[in-house]
């Protein structure tokens, strides 16, 4: 058996593969099946919107060129925000995706190694049932720092001067520089560009925490903690500051 | 060595009439250009790292592309096309018979290099799909799942035509012929179309890890299975090894692919399953190293005098350093530090560059001057070759692991992020520098064919 033709073709061929699979793949599929995948359409919040209608003030002749304007009736309006906010993530997600951003950016939070002070709340399953995450871009590579709580963090602004040229922003950054995202200059970005930075803001939207910022708050003096953004549920907000010093004590 | 399994009824096979020994020489060829072409893509990307990319703000340079046709074209371009090219020296000549059809080995070269080629421009177009080694474009996948149903019954074929016992090699390669098919049709397919988050990270995980254990793996063991008994001209030391280690392999290595995502929402139990199966297979290997030990032990002067054989005995040295550092990354206490660090990125090179792409230089060296038909034009610069790969990939995987402790604990420590990209600089100067030697060495191989062919006069 351990040396004939079907003992290795039945046993350790198919036999020990399905076994692996079955092991492997198939027990944590069926364990996550119960959470529907989100489409994208269902990822859109307000969060987003912010962004995205963003976008369109800071940059209209971009904006317009790549999405048109937006009708008149209401919930037309609403309606086309929508649809193009779509549209723009999942092209994003293609940049993100075809550039191969996620080999150097992780999308996912352990809950070890101070990382969620750094990042924020610790990655859960139901956050990448969606679309966008299949497959899933955990990412195994953080040259840049991870990005799944990255939504909000940092301006539209910011992020189009970034892409066209890191180095601006960030010195001696090894990111590459994506000038072919934008049109000349970085308050010209293209559809390309806008889609990209819709896709990194994003990231983490729907959070309770978001948009998540480094433990600032966390001083040796007892400063009192900041008023939680407006736009943000303060009771959300709250916990998420506290719980890392305490846990810290814990440690 | 062959000879022990003739059956007696058989007349005594030829070797022009077994080997097609110009498909052997083409698949070598592709292998080397896509080598070539992998590493130039390793050295734009860490020039990229260093921040002297030459090509910065060109579309078609994208480093975050030509890092993805950095791995693709190392695993399918010059592995496969490597493999490909060994096995059909090995198995005809295992087996003593032919196999299946010859021009539809020619039909599966020119069908793969499209694959391979395809798949980079599609890369290069920024059509990739998000899965390490599943980049392959939409319409490429059906396409590369026929070629390797067409390759597993091309050599599958002669394997079954073949009377008494299996040699060892065999029992490798019939294996992995089936593991590869459904390799790839589970990654290819199943997190691209079927599940998606979490699921989808599992399935990945166990495909980018399976597509090394169980394709190149029991390929490159096959190999040396075959090739290290006739270069040393010894038995195999103890066939109840070749057993342990065939059947451990095939039994653990399958069951680790999730140890690629520890700490992700993935259930905690299956990545103790996947750490535990992880260390086991260390055991495994261990005994497989002893048995080729064992087998070349008390003649060692033969690594000085052949290359070949010193090639092999390198890529095992680094398959078992390889395997021991595995034993250690995959526990929980080392992924909390060295997870997403460099440190990922010299244990791969240590694995791919160190043992695989070793031991198919080591059988190009053996195999070139039998398919050219004349000796190779310069010793000085296979040595060169074999020197400068060996010593730039020791550096780049020593530089890479220790950076990536560093970096481990930069980030634990709650520095600011830049900072661990500053200190970075020196080891990344360091690895360019490593990568450059290693791809002098290539350089040295491929003048040596090209004086070969050219330059040296026929054997008689």
């Amino acid at each position: 058996m351990f040396e004939s033709k079907s003992g290795i073709f039945y046993i350790a061929g198919v036999g020990f593969f399905v076994l692996a699979f079955v092991s492997n793949a198939l027990v944590p599929w069926l364990m996550y099946n119960n959470i529907p995948e989100q489409t994208v359409a269902e990822l859109i919040n307000p969060n987003l919107r912010y962004q995205f209608e963003d976008l369109a003030r800071r940059y209209p002749e971009s904006f317009n060129a790549a999405y048109g304007t937006p009708p008149g009736g209401e919930a037309e309006h609403d309606a086309w925000w929508n649809e193009k906010c779509e549209e723009a993530l999942r092209v994003g997600h293609k940049l993100y995706v075809g550039e191969g951003c996620w080999h150097c950016h992780s999308q996912f939070i352990r809950p070890v190694s101070n990382e969620e002070e750094r990042w924020g709340p610790v990655s859960r399953s139901a956050e990448y049932q969606n679309e966008l995450q299949r497959p899933v871009l955990f990412g195994t590579r953080r040259v840049g720092p991870d990005l799944c709580r990255e939504g909000g963090r940092r301006s539209n602004d910011w992020h189009a001067v970034h892409f066209f040229k890191p180095e601006n922003l960030s010195v001696n950054s090894p990111m590459p520089e994506y000038p072919w995202f934008f049109d000349g200059s970085a308050d010209k970005p293209t559809a390309r560009g806008l889609a990209i930075i819709t896709y990194v803001q994003w990231l983490g939207s729907w959070q309770e925490s978001y948009p998540y910022y480094e433990a600032y708050v966390k001083s040796p003096l007892s400063v009192p903690e900041p008023e939680p953004a407006a736009d943000a549920p303060a009771a959300d907000a709250t916990p998420a500051v506290e719980a890392a010093p305490a846990e810290e004590a814990a440690k | 060595m062959t000879t022990a399994t003739i059956a007696t009824d058989h007349k005594i096979a030829v070797h022009t009439e077994l080997v097609d020994e110009s498909i052997v020489k083409w698949y070598f060829y592709a292998a080397l250009l896509f080598l070539t072409t992998s590493m130039l893509a390793g050295i734009l990307v860490s020039l990229q790292l260093i921040q002297h990319n030459p090509f910065t703000g060109i579309e078609i340079f994208s480093p975050g592309r030509w890092r993805m046709v950095h791995t693709n074209a190392v695993a399918y371009g010059f592995l496969a096309n490597g493999f490909l090219g060994c096995l059909h020296w090995a198995i005809p000549r295992l087996t003593l018979h032919p196999v299946l059809d010859k021009r539809l080995s020619w039909f599966i070269y020119a069908a793969w290099q499209f694959v391979v080629g395809a798949t980079a421009v599609g890369i290069l177009f920024g059509e990739a799909q998000g899965l390490e080694w599943g980049e392959t474009p939409v319409w490429i996948d059906p396409l590369a799942q026929v070629g390797l149903l067409l390759v597993a019954i091309n050599f599958m074929t002669p394997i079954a035509r073949m009377k008494g016992p299996m040699y060892v090699s065999l029992w490798y390669f019939l294996a992995a012929f089936i593991w590869t098919f459904l390799t790839y049709a589970m990654g290819n397919f199943i997190p691209e179309y079927f599940v998606s988050g979490t699921s989808a990270g599992a399935v990945g995980g166990l495909f980018i890890h399976d597509l090394v254990g169980l394709f190149v793996t029991p390929l490159g063991w096959g190999l040396m299975y075959y090739f290290v008994p006739i270069l040393i001209k010894k038995p195999i030391w103890s066939h109840g090894l070749s057993l342990v280690g065939f059947w451990g392999l095939a039994f653990f290595y399958p069951l680790q692919g999730i140890h690629h995502f520890l700490y992700t929402p993935i259930p905690m139990f299956l990545q103790y399953g996947a750490v535990v199966s992880t260390i086991a297979v260390e055991l495994v290997v261990t005994t497989v190293i002893i048995n080729f030990f064992g087998s070349i032990w008390g003649n060692w002067s033969i690594v000085r005098t052949n290359l070949p054989v010193r090639y092999f005995y390198t890529g095992m040295v680094f398959y078992f350093l390889t395997c021991l550092q595995c034993s250690f990354q995959v526990t929980l206490t080392f992924q909390k530090i060295i997870h997403f660090s460099d440190w990922v990125v010299g244990h791969a090179h240590m694995v791919m560059f160190g043992v695989f792409s070793m031991w198919i230089m080591g059988m190009m060296t053996y195999l070139f001057p039998r398919l050219l038909k004349r000796e190779w034009a310069s010793q000085n610069l296979i040595e060169w070759h074999y020197w400068l790969s060996t010593v730039g990939l020791a550096v780049m995987a020593a530089d890479l692991i220790l950076l990536g402790l560093f970096q481990g604990w930069s980030w634990a420590a709650l520095e600011p992020w830049d900072a661990s990209t500053d200190f970075s600089f020196p080891f990344w100067v360091l690895r360019t520098i490593a990568g450059l030697a290693m791809f002098g060495g290539l350089l040295a191989l491929l003048t040596n064919i090209w004086k070969t062919v050219k330059l040296a006069p026929a054997k008689a």
